[in-house]
């Protein structure tokens, strides 16, 4: 082959002809469409229990849509393999909508990689798109921060020390949303609670995992709720030194049947099938979604056998006023944990204000620090 | 739970230290039982891996833990094996070797694992030494894993095999002098392939308590790299199974105290006390190493040392 | 060749001329390439035992690796930083040095090139590129020069040092580029400042293939002529080959050993200075992704040559390269792509117990049969 053909335009033609020469596992839908293939791209393996696998459920859903091709592909490290695995998914199975899932895949490689294929759709988890940025690019997220809040309230009935506690992968905008809104819900039911967060560094790293979670249970902490990518360690760690625990990501409960209080979850299933149809409908998905639990993004684990009857009361009431929208679990009077006031008595941060995406500090009564 | 202050970090490193430093322990034994013989194997955290795998697969199609343990070792056996096998062949670089069967063990692992990431294997058993305490944190340390006993016995019992048994005696001198094997009627290959074989089966168990036990949970990210550093505890503990427990201990301790400092508050900079039981090891390499002589206790055929 | 020898050629070839020659060189190539089929055999038994196809399997691989020209980008596009790390390994093997802590030069020189760049925000191109690449070719070199360092002044191990210093890189790395170093715009995936556009490094004209690829190829040229053609690499094999005597010989052996580490560790660093300037934009956590490693098996596969790093990496990342395609397929998991290095590897190491067994090899003893 002539290195001359590396010319985008000569590069375009020779994959559409490679396209139409290799048999593609091709299925013609019944009213004679070539089939819309959606391709998912995972950072760590599908099955994690966590972070990943809450994208498998959607996508699985999505394997259930007619005329819908559903490709997948998992480890897919944050660099040009990324890239690479992207133009792979267009140029060998002509895929039109990209799931690139992991929030490192945003920038540089979705934002590089979306111009040279007008064509084709790139929706991606958790980044901020902005005006400016490619318009065949969007991005989703859910408030699962929400989610925390309401584990919040569980765990606040639960503690009897009074010290919940957290581990966490890094001090990151959506990380320390998690922990603020898991210590204030805990606060709702008993402000004197305190929420000890210890980070691990790692997205994904099963023996610190555990480390942090022993550490918070010798520190006295004994509900425990992490965000790291798969927290089966966290939970299975937890409840083997008899602490309570949330879920996160995707539901944990068979991992700790008696200890589970509940976990806020990611239900991509319904976004992502209803994502898909608008685009089989020849519609546009809007650039910058979020949505909630009223939206059905998040989704709560059913409650487990601990759960109080009072704590139950108190979650179906704060759920329903989530669900009625214009919640706010970040609103004043509100330091953050060095002393520094972050809002005054009456205000109040939303859950779909977007400078929640962007937080850089731990509330008072969080221990642990931000960098 | 009651709030102990600044105790929790005595008792958090050493439950770390208990927790923690099984695997070590047992991959370094493995390794020292190898190295004793001529021969490096840096291919244990392949087969450390595979053992994880096999133990947690073999757990949960059985119901018993201890037949996922003998299982990893059966494997990490078999890995030990071809590692001994191929590095009989002349010219063969072991450390090359080793780096390869890393890389084999892992993609075997991963391979043949996917189907078990996500059910729920038995655990291995645990005793508590704690009952004398009402503190719940030092019954928690003191929660002792049956594998650590275990190994905590090898440890010693290697110890003796080499200063007091014809079978330690055999390996040492194979170890330190091909030719004088030779002169003695011993057959050197045959004896560094049986002991890297048995190696191997010691690194599979440390794989079976990190899949079993600590965190006890089958996924690809379980190993940390504890195969690779337990070759390097080896050197740091001079070949001598005993000191391979204290180093194991040491390094699992030191692995406990990024996470409990940021319990009590000392929470910036984490990653740099991650970092501590690597810079500790590298430490203590440069402060006991010496340009000018071999050091104490390496056995004279092994081929990084020499 | 066995049958001319067996019976008895009329003209028996000169083992000075240019077959002699040709035999003489072909070892060389003929042998890995042996081995790299016996790999591929034996890892096509492991795909039967599963019920897969191996001609699927490597048809596949052919096509998303090397088949079209998309096919090649994505290769070429992930070659740099393993010829860059493969050199790391080589260039200290040529002292019989075992240095397996590439990744630590990766990811430290990368911060360095990503922090000189945010401090050089300001100033014009002509200074800052320069600076940043020389930042991570010393932060680099340093890195790995001083576990030469330790193993000439201090007898410390090179593979278990290098290793160890591998992970306290990575360490330093997250800290520093979610401490000190952390651009507090960069929200969920803390970095460094992003990189001026000037900074930055582009793709190599007509293709989608950033400079960092041609400059590695250049650098194993270089590094093939200091290793075969000048006295320094002469003195670097006889070193490796036995240490003492080349010391008795009066080599400069100490200047040789943190020489060759130093310069294997400044190109590691130079991989972290492309991987931030093309590929990320800044430096972050994302540089850990152990190019460093998979150097390691590069350099073993092709002897340590640094004209062989070239052929026997862009292979490895058309496998690589055809993983996805692979998985997708014929829904194999990603880990197939770690068996099948694994028995390719193992089958060259074994290979080398065959050097100096084939006469075919060996034109001084074809007269003798």
């Amino acid at each position: 082959m002539s290195f001359k053909s590396f010319s985008r335009r000569g590069f375009l033609k020779s994959t559409a002809a490679v396209a139409g020469v290799t048999a593609l596992p091709q299925f013609v839908a019944a009213d004679g469409h070539a089939p819309l293939t959606v391709g998912f791209i995972y950072v760590g393996p599908k099955d994690d229990f966590g972070y990943n696998q809450a994208h498998a459920e959607g996508a699985t859903a999505v394997k259930a849509m007619e005329g819908v091709v559903v490709v997948e592909e998992e480890n897919v490290a944050e660099t040009t393999d990324v890239q690479n695995s992207m133009e792979s998914m267009i140029n060998f199975d002509d895929a039109k909508l990209l799931f690139p899932t992991s929030f490192g895949y945003f920038n540089p490689h979705v934002l590089e990689t979306a111009p040279k294929h007008p064509d084709v759709r790139f929706q991606h988890a958790a980044g901020l798109w902005s005006e400016g940025m490619p318009t065949n690019v969007g991005s989703y997220f859910g408030y699962i921060g929400m989610g925390q809040y309401l584990n919040g309230i569980t765990a606040g009935h639960a503690t009897t020390t009074k010290k919940i506690g957290f581990v966490a992968a890094k001090p990151i905008p959506q990380v320390l949303l998690n922990i603020n809104s898991f210590l204030l819900g805990a606060r709702q039911v008993d402000p004197e609670i305190t929420c000890q967060v210890i980070f691990t560094g790692e997205w994904s790293l099963a023996v610190k995992e555990a480390e942090a979670t022993n550490a918070l249970a010798d520190a006295g902490c004994d509900v425990i709720t992490c965000h790291v990518d798969g927290p089966k360690v966290v939970m299975e760690t937890a409840a083997g030194r008899d602490c309570f625990v949330c879920g996160y990501h995707a539901n944990q409960a068979p991992l700790a049947p008696e200890k589970y209080l509940t976990g806020a979850e990611w239900n991509w299933a319904g976004v992502y099938t209803g994502m898909v149809q608008t685009v089989l409908d020849g519609g546009t998905i809007d650039n910058f979604v979020r949505g909630g639990l009223a939206d059905g993004f998040i989704k709560m684990s059913p409650l487990g056998p601990a759960v109080s009857d009072a704590s139950r009361a108190q979650f179906e009431a704060v759920k329903a006023e989530i669900m009625a929208g214009g919640f706010a679990a970040i609103k004043g009077p509100l330091n953050d944990n060095t002393g520094n006031a972050l809002l005054g008595a009456g205000d109040a941060l939303v859950e779909t204000d977007i400078a929640l995406e962007s937080m850089d500090y731990l509330v008072e009564g969080v221990i642990g620090s931000t960098s | 739970m009651e709030d102990l202050g600044l105790w929790v970090i005595p008792l958090a490193i050493l439950g770390g230290a208990i927790r923690v430093s099984t695997p070590f322990l047992f991959v370094s034994l493995g390794e020292v039982l190898t190295e004793r013989s001529g021969r490096i194997n840096l291919g244990l955290e392949g087969t450390l891996v595979f053992g994880a795998m096999s133990a947690y697969a073999i757990a949960y199609l059985t119901g018993s833990p201890w037949l996922g343990v003998l299982a990893a070792a059966a494997g990490g056996a078999v890995f030990g094996l071809i590692h001994g096998l191929i590095c009989w062949l002349p010219r063969v670089n072991d450390i090359a070797v080793g780096i390869a069967m890393m890389i084999l063990g892992m993609g075997l692992a991963f391979y043949f694992g996917k189907p078990y990431v996500q059910p729920v294997a038995p655990d291995l058993p645990s005793i508590s030494f704690g009952w004398w305490s009402d503190v719940p944190q030092v019954k928690a340390a003191l929660r002792v894993n049956v594998l650590f006993l275990i190994g905590a016995v090898l440890a010693f019992a290697m110890w003796w095999m080499f200063r007091a048994t014809k079978v330690g005696l055999v390996i040492r001198v194979v170890g330190d002098s091909t030719d004088a094997a030779r002169a003695m009627g011993l057959r050197p290959a045959l004896i560094r392939t049986l002991a890297t074989a048995a190696g191997g089966a010691f690194a599979g168990v440390g794989g079976a308590y990190l899949s079993l036990f600590y965190p006890g949970s089958w996924n690809e990210g379980i190993s940390s790299g504890q195969g690779l550093m337990a070759v390097a505890l080896v050197i740091f503990a001079r070949w001598n199974a005993v000191a391979c427990f204290g180093a194991a201990l040491l390094f699992g301790g030191a692995g406990a105290l990024g996470p409990t400092l940021q319990s009590v508050g000392v929470s910036e900079g984490y990653y740099l006390f991650f970092a501590a039981p690597y810079v500790l090891t590298l430490g203590v390499l440069i402060a006991t190493s010496s340009p000018t002589r071999a050091m104490t206790g390496a056995p004279g055929e092994l081929s990084i040392t020499k | 060749m066995t049958d001319q020898t067996a019976s008895t050629p009329l003209v028996t070839p000169s083992p000075n001329g240019f077959l002699g020659m040709l035999a003489r060189r072909s070892e060389a190539v003929i042998l890995p390439l042996a081995a790299l089929l016996v790999g591929f055999a034996v890892f096509s038994i492991f795909l039967l035992l599963q019920g897969k196809s191996p001609t699927e399997f490597f048809a596949l691989t052919y096509r998303a690796g090397f088949g079209t020209a998309f096919s090649w980008q994505n290769t070429l596009s992930r070659t740099a930083p393993l010829l860059f790390a493969a050199l790391c390994v080589a260039l200290p093997a040529r002292l019989g040095l075992v240095v397996i802590g590439g990744e630590g030069a990766i990811v430290l020189g990368g911060v360095a090139a990503g922090a000189m760049g945010a401090l050089l925000a300001q100033s014009s191109g002509l200074i800052a590129v320069p600076m940043m690449v020389a930042s991570a070719m010393i932060v680099g070199g340093l890195w790995i020069g001083s576990v030469g360092a330790l193993r000439y002044y201090r007898g410390v191990n090179e593979t278990i040092a290098s290793l160890l210093m591998a992970y306290i890189a990575i360490a330093l790395m997250n800290h520093l580029v979610e401490g000190p170093l952390r651009d507090p715009a960069s929200l969920n995936k803390p970095s460094t400042a992003p990189l001026a556009d000037n900074l930055r490094v582009g793709d190599i004209p007509g293709w989608e293939v950033h400079w960092g690829l041609a400059f590695a190829v250049l650098c194993c040229v270089l590094a093939w002529v200091l290793i075969e053609k000048t006295t320094w690499g002469f003195a670097a094999r006889i070193a490796g080959g036995n240490m003492r005597a080349a010391q008795v010989q009066g080599l400069p052996v100490g200047r040789l050993i943190v020489g060759f580490t130093a310069l294997g560790g400044a190109l590691a660093g130079l991989a972290g200075y492309f991987e931030v300037t093309a590929v990320h934009g800044a430096a972050n956590a994302s540089l850990a992704t152990g190019y460093g490693y998979t150097g390691i098996l590069i350099a073993f596969l092709a002897r340590h040559n640094p004209l062989a790093i070239i052929p026997v990496a862009i292979l490895l990342a058309g496998f690589e390269a055809s993983s996805g395609l692979i998985q997708r397929r014929m829904d194999l998991p990603d880990a197939t792509t770690l068996v099948l290095q694994g028995f390719v590897f193992i089958s060259i190491l074994m290979s080398d117990t065959l050097y100096g067994r084939f006469k075919v090899f060996a034109p001084e003893r074809w007269r003798s049969a």
